[in-house]
This record gives C-alpha cells, structure tokens and sequence, in this order.
C-alpha cells in the first residue's frame, strides 16, 4: 500500500517533512516558509554540552519545534505520539497508513541503511515521511533525498527507537485537521517575532547573537588550550553543523533569506526585500568562515594568525545578524 | 550565494546530491542541487580519520593487553560504553567490565552473542582483531544509493 504522495527534495528535514505535509495536505507551501513560521533560526554554543566529545554548536532550534510551532500557527490540528514498546509503535504507524495518512516520524540517522556511510553518525533528530508499506519494507518521503526511498522494516525499527542523546522513543506525528482559512500573514509574523527575540534578547549568554560573540571570543584561545588536534577537531565540528547536509548552507541563513522574500510578498512589506538581501550577505560571511576554517584543518596549520582572521570574521557575523534583527524587528512592529 | 556559485565539489556523499539555496541573476531565492562542497568535505573526512584514528589506537592497546577486543567494535560503531549499555541492554558497569580483557576471556557465549548480535557479526569476530582498522574511507564513496 503507498500513499500518492508528491515528494520535493529539501535541504532541511524538518522544514522539508512540514512543508511537504502542509502540501498534501492542501496547502502549498515552500520549505522556506515553513522554516520561517516556525521560526527554525537560531544559534547557540554551549561548551559545556558535548556532541561526540565536542562542544554543542547550533544553528537551529530544537528538533521537533519546527512542525510543532509552524502547524500551531497556523491553526493545524496535529497529533504527536511517543512509544514505550517498538511493537505498539509499529501497529500504530501501520494502522494509520492504511487510513491513508502520511506520517512523519523521528529518527536516528546511524539507523538509515538509505545514508550514504559517510554520513551516518548518532544524530537522533533526523525527520522523514512514512508514505507506505509493501511487504517488509517501509516506503518513505526523506526530504533530503531526490526521490522517495525504501527501508527494511527491522531498519526504521532501529531507526525510531535509537538511544542516546535526543532518543525519539518511536515519535511519529501526522496532521488531524486542516483549518477552513489561515491567518497567513499573522503566522509570518509570529514566526519572525519569535526568531528576533531569541536571536537579540536570550537570559544567557550562550545563545543568539552572543552566543556568536562568545564563540569568537573563546576560539580565538583554542590553540594555546587544546592544542592543534583538538583545536582542529573542534573547528571542524563547528563547520559540520553549519553545513553539513540539512541547512541549505550558511547556517540556514539562506533559507531564513528566502523566506524573508516570501515574506515581503504575504506581508505587502519591501523593507523586507532589503532584509532578506542582508540575510544573504550574512549567510556568504559564515560561508567565508567555513571556507577558511576548513583551510585551516586541511592545512593543519594551528597558526594564531587563522584564528584571529576566524574570531574577528564571527564578530562581523554577529555585528551583522545583531542590526538584521533589530531592523527586522522594526519592519514588522506595528 | 548566488547561482553560478553553488559549489559542485564532490566528497563522500556517495552521488547523493542536495539541495542549496541561491539567487538568480535578479536576486529571487531558488533551490539548486550541489554534489558537494570542498569546506564540508574537509570537515566531514576529518571527523572520520579521526574514528580511524582511535580505532588504530585501541587496536594497539588490545594488543598490549589493556583493553579487550570489545572496545575495538564499540567504537567502530561510534559508542561509548554508555551507549553500548542502553542498545545491548547490558548494564553500563557490566560493560566497563567487559572492555577489560581477563574479564571478556571468561564470558559466556550467551553474553557474547548479545554483544555479535548488535554488531551484526558473529561471536568469532567478535574476539578477532584486525591489524588494521577496517573501516575504508575510501569505500565509502564506491557506495551507491540502489533502494530508490
């Protein structure tokens, strides 16, 4: 049994698995627009928080916040399911496949035999479509990929049931309701509200723009206290999460761009056109970071040099991404 | 970025392609696919020698009889002994126990069978070390995605 479900290749899982169930669901929407309403931009470093032994460094919000806050923004009816027992998740998804409705589920991508190897490490936030089943395989919507995929029953077992940090526990969510008409506009803004506010105005100092502050200021002392491996280790961490596969590069700051275009046109508001232009030109500066970090991996070359030019390019990051906020902020107040 | 910009330098995604997002020549946003980037690449290889790194490490350790063959396919799977305990089920204090080498001599086959069934090798490799990590980088980009 498969679901006639048209998939769309994405560069977010998240924000891809949202906008192709609004879709099927009778609303087209852009990735892009879903990770603006659900306001899917953000960033953070916390060193004290280790991912494989390295500092957490993020980009986005927390796995699972965009389709929660978009559809509530919306005013979508979801359901949202955790399981105890692998058994009663599997009957679960499957009665609900036969009523014909496409099911998104959280995953552990080390799981997902359909990864290239390359890519498959303990990241437990990893979201995709279930749209069938035929025999002992799931047929399966990943927006990340060109065209639907299939994967062995026993493997999506694994996959939703994978431990460790952020651990699913079997988590699938699916679409109840549709609303009879949007408020589109009202979710726009909602949706850049809520970015502005935790990109300017965080209680800690890890998060947002000064969480870029802080991590300029402390990697500018990572040669001298961890020495070139790790240093290397940790630079290169920081590039993963940027621009490994899943953040349409730049640190999704291109895809917040191209919503912010989207914007200007739902909003009737150009301040937003220029915005959006901003957006990119941040997004080219983290790429100019990446292209420099990696050059400083590569080359192995630890100099102190490379690190102030690094620290001094997340200053202007931050600098930057601090007056796009404000302004975005005073576009849309009313 | 713009268009004429999205790089196309392939690494190890194994053909996969993705999407990013650019502009045109007048500015509108639109998704163009890339086979890959030089700075990712660099990023992603390293996070992997560095796995290679520690497996040649650990094997030189079981060697010197510090560490039991346990430890070689724990991190070859990128687990701590943590994480080995929630997936096997066996207890965390158990499994520190069982990295130590006297200790996984003596264990039974039932418990080794637990620990080759989540390797998804048998109880023979299991207790076998290579000499050399077998974990090619370089494979990973002969695979191709088949079940499309």
């Amino acid at each position: 049994m498969k679901i006639d479900f048209p998939h769309r290749q994405f560069a977010h899982c998240e924000s891809g698995v949202t906008a192709n169930l609004l879709n099927y669901h009778g609303f087209a929407c852009s990735e892009a627009l879903a990770f603006g309403i659900g306001s899917g931009l953000f960033f953070a470093y916390v060193p004290f928080i280790k991912l494989n032994f390295l500092p957490l460094t993020t980009f986005r919000s927390a796995p699972g916040s965009i389709f929660k806050k978009a559809t509530k923004r919306l005013g979508i009816e979801v359901k949202r399911k955790k399981f105890r027992s692998p058994l009663v998740a599997e009957q679960e998804l499957d009665r609900l496949l036969d009523a014909g409705c496409p099911v998104g589920a959280q995953t552990g991508v080390f799981w997902l035999p359909y990864f290239p190897p390359a890519y498959r490490f303990h990241f437990n936030g990893h979201n995709l479509v279930v749209i069938g089943k035929q025999g002992e395989e799931y047929l399966i919507s990943d927006p990340i990929f060109e065209e639907p995929v299939r994967c062995a029953v026993s493997d999506l077992r694994k996959a939703r049931f994978a431990k460790g940090a952020l651990a699913p526990k079997g988590t699938i969510y699916y679409i109840e309701r549709m609303p009879q008409q949007f408020n589109l506009p009202q979710a726009v803004e909602a949706g850049i509200r809520d970015v502005c506010r935790v990109m300017l105005k965080t209680p800690v100092p890890l998060a947002g723009v000064r969480g870029i502050r802080l991590l300029s200021r402390q990697l500018v002392n990572w040669p001298a206290k961890l020495g070139e491996k790790k240093t290397i280790q940790q630079l290169g961490h920081v590039i993963r999460m940027q621009e490994e596969i899943g953040t349409g590069g730049g640190g999704f700051r291109f895809i917040y761009a191209a919503f912010l275009q989207e914007a200007a046109a739902i909003l009737e508001n150009d301040k937003l056109v220029d915005l959006s232009q901003r957006c990119t030109e941040v997004g080219d500066l983290w790429r100019d970071f990446a292209l420099i970090a990696s050059r400083v991996c590569k080359g192995r070359a630890a100099v102190q040099d490379s690190f102030d030019d690094l620290a001094e390019l997340l200053r202007q990051c931050a600098v930057a991404e601090e007056q796009l906020f404000k302004d975005l902020q005073t576009a849309i107040a009313r | 970025m713009k268009k004429e910009d999205v790089p196309q330098q392939g690494g190890l995604n194994a053909g996969c392609r993705e999407v990013n997002y650019a502009v045109d020549a007048e500015g509108r946003y639109l998704l163009e696919q890339s086979v890959g980037w030089e700075a990712k690449n660099i990023a992603l290889s390293q996070a992997w020698e560095a796995i290679v790194e520690q497996l040649t490490a650990v094997i030189s350790e079981i060697k010197a009889g510090k560490q039991s063959p346990l430890a070689y396919h724990m991190i070859k799977v990128q687990m701590d002994s943590g994480l080995l305990a929630q997936y096997s089920g066996i207890a965390r204090w158990r499994v520190k126990r069982h990295l130590k080498p006297a200790v996984f001599a003596k264990l039974d086959s039932r418990v080794l069978t637990i620990y080759a069934e989540f390797f998804g090798i048998s109880v023979e490799d299991l207790c076998r070390l290579p000499d050399n990590p077998d974990l090619a980088l370089a494979a990973f980009d002969q695979f191709k995605v088949e079940n499309k």
